[in-house]
């Protein structure tokens, strides 16, 4: 019972990543787009920002693997 | 502008790189599949032998013949391992060195016989269960109090990887220093320019934005940890014997790095730093919130960098082996011309991954420690 | 859970084999590769510095020897107008003297022929002189061939200074 309990956080922590590392990235398109020159200083930026989303995200799936065992 | 078309290009031409070192190591993916089969039969086998020995612990007797445990299989790939599985039933047995209350002890995980046998050693005996070395009684009864106390620092299958790793970034970064010294003031030939956009990149692009003028003094941590993850990420990723291990979706091995950094930052951080986390800028009767939560922010940098590395390499070995997997899930030959194009394209991805996590940690590393000794603002 | 749990084994050795690796690189790779593109850089900035300078001074030098070259040019045509302007000169004063020269020539000629005609005249008129005496004696010999002419004369002659 824990163990699914475990998994549907993980699977709403996965969720919310979805949605933000979504956000980032469709963000940057959109500044590529309107500044191709400084397509390499926003992908700098896109990709730091979506670390930092997925380490939270990644909090919630070790969190949810911890509670799984 | 223009040095960011070179770094495009750079990556580009990584990309590419990349593409065609995965393509020349398609044909291992036949190994794999092979060599997973074969653990398959293996673990019949010992679940065959457990069950006609004695039916000993229930855990052991779950994966029958016509059972097969896939979380159970991809768990114990990611782990570490006393022995170096190569093929069938051969494996190159690594030393075990125990620090147990008594003095230390040194033998061959050999003896072991996969764990179905006890080992007397100076001075207890040992036996292996789930690659967890325990002290026993004569009985054979556990010996909690003893096992608690000894540490188990063998040379295991992620030592060794790591000690390959090592020996390889001694090899080719010592031959490019020499190359440097031979050709001086020359255009960069060979493995050189291979290496060269790299270190600028990490130069460039990682420890100047972050570091300003003080990157010099940072560049050796920020390179020997780029190069030190990128290289065991690649090796992780491959499938036969040099690599195989899963070092760096570890916890052990981030932990470690993610208290390097951590050590690095505060001990380069300056007064101002000190001072923000301290003494921040607010009305005093804030600071009961305030510190605990700087304080709590210091800690969660480094934790960040030590779950994501280890759970993201994790995540990329797992769904490798997940899909695999279908294959004997699914009791079938017809799945697996599915299940090797998704694993290509899910190596080929985790190729990327394996520079952008190497590239990500060096690059919050070079932010925290920029924030460190940062000099204050006219405004802070 | 296992999984999450760092073992202590694998701790120890990769803090160990990080810190001799950061050791080693350190001291065999990442100083002597830094410094080798460093001081590449440096050079190559050198060199750019160097050729933009030699560009300025190619440029400096070039506009000094327009410059030069113009003033040649005006020197040139400068001396070129004097040279004119002394040939000009000359021939005029060339012109002037022989003009002078000849001038005084016809005059000496002038004088020349002046004397010559004096002296022709006068020598004519010593001749006619002569002549005339000469004629004057012979008419006289013959009208005073006879004495008594010449007493007549002489009579006449101191009776003219008689009278007086």
């Amino acid at each position: 019972m824990t163990g699914s309990i475990a998994a549907i956080g993980a699977g709403l922590a996965v969720i919310g990543a979805g949605l933000g590392i979504g956000r980032i990235g469709g963000s940057a398109m959109d500044g590529i787009a309107r500044q191709p020159e400084a397509a390499s200083k926003i992908q700098t930026a896109m990709i730091i920002a979506a670390a930092l989303v997925e380490g939270v995200a990644l909090f919630g799936v070790v969190v949810a693997l911890l509670g799984n065992g | 502008m223009r040095r960011s078309g070179f770094f495009t290009k750079k990556l580009n031409s990584f990309l590419m790189f990349s593409a065609i070192l995965c393509f020349s190591y398609l044909p291992s993916f036949s190994n794999e599949v092979e060599k997973h089969e074969v653990n398959h039969t293996e673990n019949a086998d010992t679940a065959a032998i457990s069950h006609a020995s004695s039916n000993t612990d229930s855990s052991h007797a779950e994966h029958g013949e016509e059972k097969f445990n896939a979380s159970e299989l991809i768990l114990e790939h990611i782990a570490d391992s006393h022995d170096w599985h190569l093929w069938g039933n051969t494996s190159i047995h690594l030393p075990i060195l125990l620090y147990t209350d008594k003095g230390f002890e040194c033998f061959s995980s050999g003896k072991f016989n996969h764990g179905h046998d006890k080992v007397a050693g100076k001075h207890y005996t040992y036996a292996i269960e789930h690659e967890h070395i325990e002290i026993v009684g004569e009985n054979g009864e556990v010996n909690e109090e003893a096992t608690k106390s000894m540490i188990d620092i063998s040379i295991t299958k992620n030592v060794m990887s790591m000690f390959i790793s090592m020996v390889l970034l001694l090899l080719i970064f010592t031959s490019v220093a020499s190359s440097y010294k031979k050709r001086e003031g020359k255009a960069p030939k060979g493995f050189q320019s291979l290496i060269e956009p790299i270190i600028i990149f990490v130069r460039d692009d990682i420890a100047k934005p972050n570091l300003g003028y003080k990157y010099a003094r940072f560049m050796p941590f920020l390179l020997t940890i780029f190069f030190f993850i990128w290289i065991n990420n690649m090796i992780g990723l491959v499938p036969f014997f040099p690599g195989g291990a899963n070092l760096t979706g570890n916890i052990a091995f981030t932990v470690v790095m993610g208290v390097i950094t951590f050590f690095v930052t505060n001990i380069n951080g300056n007064k101002s730093y000190w001072k923000h986390i301290f003494l921040p800028d607010v009305p005093w009767w804030l600071y009961p919130i305030m510190i605990p939560v700087e304080i709590i922010g210091v800690l969660s940098k480094p934790f960040a960098l030590i779950v994501r590395l280890f759970a993201n390499i994790t995540a990329g070995h797992i769904i490798v082996l997940s899909l695999i997997c279908l294959i004997f899930i699914f009791k079938t030959i017809m799945i697996a011309p599915v299940s090797v194009g998704f694993v290509l394209f899910m190596d080929v991805l985790e190729m990327l991954v394996a520079f952008l996590q190497a590239f990500i940690f060096t690059m919050l590393t070079a932010l925290f420690i920029g924030t460190a000794v940062a000099e204050p603002h006219g405004d802070h | 859970m296992d999984i999450v749990t760092p073992s202590l084994g694998l701790v120890f050795w990769t803090s160990i084999s990080f810190l001799l690796l950061l050791f080693l690189l350190g001291k065999f790779a990442w100083k002597p590769i830094m410094k080798a593109l460093d001081d590449r850089e440096r050079s190559i900035e050198d060199a750019l510095s160097a050729a933009e300078k030699a560009k300025d001074e190619l440029a400096r030098l070039n506009n000094e020897s327009e410059l030069l070259l113009k003033e040649a040019r005006a020197e040139r045509d400068l001396i070129l107008k004097e040279a004119k302007q002394l040939r000009d000169n000359t021939i005029a004063d060339a012109k002037g003297l022989a003009q002078v020269e000849a001038n005084k020539m016809i005059e000496k000629a002038k004088v020349e022929i002046d004397n010559q005609k004096n002296a022709a005249l006068a020598e004519v008129k010593n001749q006619v002189a002569t002549l005339s005496i000469d004629i004057a004696e012979k008419v006289l010999r013959k009208q005073l061939e006879d004495k008594s002419k010449q007493e007549n004369l002489v009579a006449d002659l101191l009776k003219e200074v008689k009278l007086s």
